[in-house]
């Protein structure tokens, strides 16, 4: 009777150590999980300063060019299309999936390239490349790309760490059980990496 | 099987992308230890020169917490400069962690068959006091014209009284835009002017025969106080220490902070 009391006060003991040691881990882990996704989140939001940036810097640029020369206003207008069809495209943070993530990512693209073509336009009028009102502006936008690239990279990094942190074991039970997804990560694919190039 | 051919196979992808990645930042020059602000690994500078700017910059440290480094490599291995400047700051953490008070002057040095290049980076911290356009027109007005003379320490001198006094906030960016296009506009040609003819006198000096040392010595001194003052625009103070103090190196710079960059800044070649 006695014996038996003292192995049902061990066991009962063994158990509530197991339980109180997993409720302190799952706390740790499920903190170190909501801080790594925050941080996540916080970069987003980075990214989206960054892409804000070339955004707000686009109809300074485009009244620029179209006051100084008078051409192709094919090439202006795809810019401010694209411009405007890029800052249509937002994601929510919480509720990113590796879908949206590319559809802006292609919006993005579109108004890079859009740029691009601008770039390669300007070419042909040197007198106004060579105000200082442009070179000002064309030094923003290369600066806004550099932004643009490695807010993208520190995005890619943090997304790795919490993804990491999230997919291996013993982790991944509290994660599936609490709803914590994988964020997904820019691609440097299909020309958007690419910055227009601005060379002098 | 199977699952485990997965996983195997998950596993090298994994290893090839790291890899890749690691070996490009790893050709990134390490953190100096001891640390140091001015990293000459290409041997562009003298040694009393490059201590007299690590004396002026440790100094500006201990007074501001703002870390301004010089870093020139050999080669950009294969980077542009500007991702190059923003990896090595990210990597080496220059500035404070938690104001990004860092700058960095990254220089690479013109070969017979390359172009110099040279980029100015702050951190994020620094952004508003020194914007992109600010470091375009530093590196435009106080470096370049001095590197392609050939006279690295005097353009690294007055880049860094510039850089110095906007992130103290002695003068906005604005106002250094205005008296650097000022500058440009009045002061360079009559500062030419006066340049050229101090290297005549110390042409004719020189042929002027006999013991010559102390004419050398009266016609080379003007000229390059004359040199330091037109082109800073202001006194440059600080570079008297350079004649007496010689060439030990800057002690006591405690290290890097850990602070970050985003990205910013602006370059030229030459």
């Amino acid at each position: 009777m006695k014996k038996g009391c003292i192995i049902s006060i061990i066991v009962v003991a063994f158990l509530a150590l197991v339980v109180l040691s997993f409720v302190v881990w799952g706390t740790k882990a499920y903190n170190g999980m909501v801080t790594m996704q925050e941080s996540v989140t916080s970069q987003w939001g980075n990214v989206q300063t960054s892409y804000q940036r070339r955004s707000d810097l686009i109809p300074n640029f485009v009244n620029t060019v179209k006051g100084a020369a008078n051409f192709e206003q094919t090439t202006l207008t795809q810019v401010i299309e694209a411009r405007a069809k890029a800052t249509s495209v937002t994601i929510d943070p919480s509720k990113m999936t590796a879908e949206n993530l590319q559809q802006f990512q292609a919006a993005q693209g579109q108004v890079s390239s859009a740029l691009g073509r601008l770039m390669v336009v300007m070419e042909k009028y040197p007198e106004l490349k060579a105000t200082q009102n442009f070179r000002d502006l064309q030094t923003e936008l290369e600066g806004t790309e550099n932004r643009i690239s490695v807010e993208r990279r520190k995005f890619n990094e943090v997304a790795l760490t919490y993804n990491t942190y999230i997919r291996k074991f013993p982790q991944s039970m509290l994660a599936g059980m609490f709803g914590f997804q994988t964020k997904p990560y820019f691609e440097a694919a299909a020309g958007a990496e690419k910055a227009p190039e601005v060379k002098f | 099987m199977n699952r485990k051919e997965l996983f195997f196979l998950a596993l090298v992808v994994l290893f090839c992308v790291f890899s890749t990645n690691n070996v490009k930042s790893q050709n990134l020059p390490d953190k100096p230890v001891p640390p140091h602000l001015v990293n000459d690994f290409a041997g562009l500078l003298s040694g009393s020169e490059a201590g007299i700017l690590e004396r002026k910059l440790v100094s500006f440290n201990d007074s501001t917490s703002t870390q301004i480094t010089i870093v020139i490599v050999k080669n950009l291995d294969g980077y542009d400069k500007a991702d190059y400047a923003q990896r090595l700051g990210e990597k080496w953490g220059i500035g404070q962690k938690s104001l990004n008070n860092g700058l960095l002057i990254l220089i690479k040095p013109k070969t017979s068959d390359s172009n110099g290049e040279v980029f100015i980076a702050q951190g994020y911290g620094l952004e508003g006091a020194i914007p992109d356009l600010t470091c375009l027109d530093i590196v435009n007005k106080e470096i370049l014209p001095a590197f392609r003379n050939g006279e690295y320490y005097r353009g690294l001198d007055n880049a860094t009284n510039v850089l110095m006094s906007l992130a103290k906030g002695e003068f906005s960016a604005a106002q250094y835009g205005h008296k650097a296009k000022a500058g440009k506009q009045g002061g360079a040609p009559f500062g030419l002017i006066i340049v050229i003819i101090f290297i005549i006198i110390a042409i004719v000096s020189r042929n002027s025969g006999g013991s010559n040392n102390r004419h050398i010595g009266t016609g080379a001194l003007p000229l390059w106080l004359l040199l330091g003052g037109l082109n800073s625009g202001r006194g440059s103070g600080g570079t008297w220490g350079g004649f007496s103090g010689g060439g030990s190196s800057g002690g006591g710079f405690g290290g890097f902070g850990g602070g970050s960059f985003g990205g910013g800044g602006a370059g030229g070649s030459w």
